[in-house]
């Protein structure tokens, strides 16, 4: 399925999202199996990593905080590292603020649907954000992302060690196909460059987290008004 | 106490971010900002999980396999051809290495 397909479509029906967020939640889904395994071998047992994975629901915030726990670090240091890598989460809610109807209260329990795929394709050019496009990819993502949770959990250790499979190069390359949806501009390319090259200067100085959430600000360069 | 701490931050900044500005709609001038969000931060998300470890920069396996997996995307805008040769060409160049 394209990637693209469901972006020329200005406002999309729940099950348009669906649709839309299949291939991420197949390939979310291969994700939470390694998830499983990772938070077994850091010694959460299955039942805490699938419930983590149920009411959390932020794969690379759950991947932060199991590695400190597997380092032997405290619960603070890992809920403050799941904190620190959600961060992102907070300028994408600032951005989608406008396009959520209702009061506050409405608006915050709208937000708890973001996650990064369901909001890269529910942003629209005009800067305004296409409702059930997000609602319904999200929905399709959380379903394979529970139950591959359970898959790794429960059965990963017959599928061996995740890193032995390749399984940690898939988020990197899940974000890699995102972002290549994304670049429809040279100035997209020039800002995913720039924050991509901030992140990258910030790594070895910053904690985690904090390089992706810096970077966002590298749309800044979206204040100056030019041609496309 | 991990999983209902993560979840609380979790729900608490994702509540945040659509309250922050009470529901206004954004100057002119930031819809080009926020339309320009998108590729900062997967690109920073991309570049930190391939090539970062820990607070170190290291190109491994994983790196080779991801590059293949783009250049997949980039070729047939298949995500999950991507993800698949990302795993499959790392999970080579690891066994070979």
């Amino acid at each position: 399925m394209s990637v693209g397909a469901q972006r020329e479509e200005h406002t999309s029906t729940f099950a348009d999202g669906v649709r839309a967020g299949i291939p991420f939640a197949v390939a979310g889904g291969l994700l939470s199996i390694s998830f499983g395994v990772v938070a077994q071998k850091a010694g959460l047992s299955a039942v805490a990593a699938i419930v983590m994975s149920a009411i959390v629901f932020a794969g690379s915030a759950q991947f932060a905080a199991v590695a400190i726990i597997a380092q032997g670090g405290t619960v603070g240091a890992a809920v403050a590292a799941a904190a620190l890598v959600n961060s992102r989460f907070l300028p994408m809610g600032v951005a989608l603020g406008p396009s959520l109807p209702g009061g506050a209260a409405a608006r915050a329990a709208q937000g708890q649907t973001v996650v990064d795929a369901s909001w890269a394709l529910a942003s629209r050019d005009d800067g305004s954000f296409d409702r059930m496009m997000l609602f319904g990819s999200s929905a399709i993502q959380y379903v394979s992302w529970t139950t591959g949770t359970v898959v790794g959990a429960i059965w990963g250790e017959k599928l061996g060690d995740p890193e032995t499979l390749g399984l940690d190069a898939i988020y990197p390359a899940f974000f890699l196909a995102l972002l290549l949806v994304e670049i429809k501009s040279r100035r997209a390319l020039g800002v995913a460059a720039l924050g991509a090259l901030i992140a990258l200067a910030l790594v070895p100085v910053a904690p985690p987290g904090v390089p992706v959430l810096v970077a966002s600000l590298a749309s800044l360069v979206g204040l100056r008004r030019s041609a496309r | 106490m991990l999983i209902g701490g993560c979840a609380l931050v979790t729900a608490a900044i994702k509540a945040a971010g659509p309250i922050a500005l009470g529901g206004r709609e954004l100057p002119d001038r930031f819809t080009g900002v926020i339309a320009l969000m998108a590729p900062a931060l997967l690109a920073a998300l991309v570049v930190t999980a391939a090539l970062a470890d820990g607070d170190r920069l290291s190109i491994g396996p994983d790196t080779a396999g991801v590059t293949a997996g783009g250049l997949v995307a980039w070729g047939t805008e298949s995500i999950i051809g991507c993800v698949i040769v990302a795993a499959l060409v790392t999970a080579l160049v690891r066994a070979i290495s």
